[in-house]
């Protein structure tokens, strides 16, 4: 992995006031991403928007392609051939990507997406937020398989966490989604973007053997191989098969043991490394409230008002959403009363909560069908519920 | 802390509002602004409006929930969001397009024929810089340098001065206001 300072020709370095649209599209830049195939759709759009009127200064390229399903093969192209890539979407165009995104995910191909969540289902709400597809990016292309998500909770951390998803995407070769929402991705703050140098990207980790010896894949279940630019004279295939470490068909059970086993532990061997989680009063807490994204900022107001009511109350903010926090949810269950969890959906994280805690606590599930935030005191009253 | 609402119909300018006055404040005036809206899929002529929750420490809660200040330039921009405006806050109005109720005093109300000014200076356009005018001579919540220096990059360049003067025909009249009927400042706005 070689890390480096990001090229300056994407950095907008400086004080912005900018929505999460808009701040992703920045951080695509500084992490060297050139290349963006897109369909527009709301609340998503402006992230294309910008990319579109800023990555030609940066010499990169954006491509508005005829519909979801064409941008995400379009974003495997590009990143054979030598770019780091991006699309973003919403609901119904994520819909779409689905079948691509086994492509991706069989082929081992970076890229990042970014899903500007909108209530669904079908074309729902487009102008107001939810956080339904949580599931949906995990589980919703066939076959078993793993991504890595992250969900920012304001403009900044738009930023912040789209630079990290390239770096991710790089690290491990493999699809990295920001889970935002309309709420995020049109909300309005200060976002500062530090200069070139202080910003750590991870270049892609490209092949420098003989022509002859070249292998696009190694199934270890930790590292992924380096690789090449199509086009550069090297022999190798990608295929959605299951393939051997030239590309090629390979279609036995034994290689698709082999396969699959890698594309899953890649991430779970890695786990403890790609988890990011912000705590906040957990050790000691009754009640600890389990949220992310926008909500984790509702979560805010309900968790001061119950410490002001006298609850031991935690929070705990998930900026990664896949790989889950399992082991961290586990060792909480065994000290709490309870685990709380919002979400702007009927209950979608709360099963991965359940499932880890094990029945060790009392998990509460504070469902919202979408198209607003909670309001705190449906929050508040479902803590202090579960600190009975 | 201060709590804000635009709000008046697609089209009037109520969203470039509070990015203008958010930018003011997060990138010149040192404060932290957190900028919200609602608008519905039509891009013209909806119920629009954009919430700016003000702070001098870092914003958590991003939503406006009882506003200090309402400024509505539409008659149903008043009749929905004038009932949740605080008590002895400050209400701004489109003095032309919206028929108030009498005043109780449970307000502060402020009239301000916007669209007629930026219409004297050659485009309805410009009504939303009059009322950022009014609004920061009223409220003085943002500097008026402040919002000078955020419109570049937020209005296109070659309208940069008119607007400046729409502005300022705005702050003039809003001072103007005040001294008919001087704010009475405590912890509602």
């Amino acid at each position: 992995m070689r890390k480096t300072a990001a090229d300056p020709k994407g950095v907008l370095e400086g004080s912005h006031f900018l929505d999460g649209d808009h701040a992703i599209a920045e951080g695509a830049l500084a992490a060297g991403c050139r290349f963006f195939a897109g369909y527009p759709i709301t609340p998503s759009t402006e992230t294309a928007e910008r990319f579109a009127e800023r990555c030609p200064a940066a010499g990169g390229l954006f491509i508005q392609m005829e519909d979801e399903i064409a941008s995400i093969a379009a974003l495997i192209g590009g990143a054979w051939g030598g770019q780091k890539v991006m699309t973003v979407t919403s609901g119904p165009g994520l819909s779409l990507m689905m079948e691509n995104l086994g492509l991706a995910v069989m082929t081992e191909t970076p890229m990042v997406i970014a899903d500007v969540q909108r209530a669904g289902p079908s074309t729902g709400l487009p102008t107001m937020p939810a956080q339904q597809d949580m599931m949906q990016i995990r589980w919703g292309s066939h076959g078993d398989y793993r991504i890595i998500a992250l969900c920012p909770d304001s403009p900044q951390e738009c930023f912040d966490l789209t630079v990290e998803a390239f770096n991710l995407s790089e690290t491990y070769r493999v699809p990295v989604f920001i889970m935002a929402d309309e709420t995020v991705g049109h909300m309005h703050e200060k976002v500062v973007i530090p200069p070139a140098g202080d910003i750590e990207v991870v270049q892609r980790n490209w092949y420098e053997g003989p022509k002859k010896d070249y292998r696009p894949y190694q199934f270890t279940g930790k590292d992924v191989a380096p690789m090449v630019k199509a086009g550069d004279g090297y022999r190798f295939h990608i295929t959605g098969l299951t393939h051997d470490e030239r590309g090629y068909p390979h279609l036995t059970v034994d290689q698709n043991e082999k396969v699959v086993t890698h594309l899953i532990e890649k991430i779970d061997s890695n786990a403890d490394n790609i988890i990011r989680l912000d705590e906040s009063e957990v050790e000691g807490a009754d009640v600890v409230v389990v949220s992310y994204g926008i909500t984790s900022r509702i979560v805010s107001r309900a968790v001061q008002l119950a410490r002001e009511a006298g609850i031991k109350t935690g929070s705990m903010r998930l900026i990664t959403i896949w790989p889950f926090a399992e082991k961290r949810i586990e060792e909480l269950a065994g000290k709490v009363k309870a685990i709380v969890v919002p979400e702007i959906n009927y209950g979608q994280m709360v099963r991965e909560v359940e499932r880890s805690v094990a029945g060790k606590c009392r998990v509460v599930s504070v469902p919202h069908c979408g198209g607003a935030v909670h309001d705190p005191d449906v929050i508040l009253d479902a803590i202090m519920e579960a600190s009975k | 802390m201060h709590e804000v609402r635009f709000s008046g119909f697609g089209g009037q300018g109520i969203v470039r509002c509070a990015l203008i006055t958010g930018k003011a404040l997060s990138m010149y005036d040192d404060k932290f602004a957190t900028m919200t809206q609602s608008f519905g899929p039509e891009a013209r002529g909806g119920a629009c409006s954009s919430q700016l929750v003000v702070s001098e420490s870092r914003i958590l809660y991003p939503y406006v929930t009882l506003p200090g200040v309402l400024i509505a330039l539409s008659q149903d921009a008043y009749t929905t969001y004038e009932p949740k405006l605080k008590d002895g806050g400050v209400l701004i109005y489109e003095a032309d397009l919206v028929k108030p109720k009498e005043d109780d005093g449970r307000v502060q109300m402020y009239p301000a024929p916007v669209t007629r000014f930026a219409e004297e200076l050659g485009n309805r356009l410009f009504a939303n810089l009059v009322t950022l005018g009014c609004f920061a001579a009223i409220t003085k919540i943002v500097t008026p340098e402040a919002m000078k220096k955020a419109l570049p990059g937020l209005i296109p360049d070659r309208f940069l001065e008119i607007n400046k003067k729409a502005f300022d025909k705005g702050y003039a009249y809003g001072l103007g206001l005040l001294e008919n009927k001087p704010l009475v400042t405590g912890d509602a706005q």
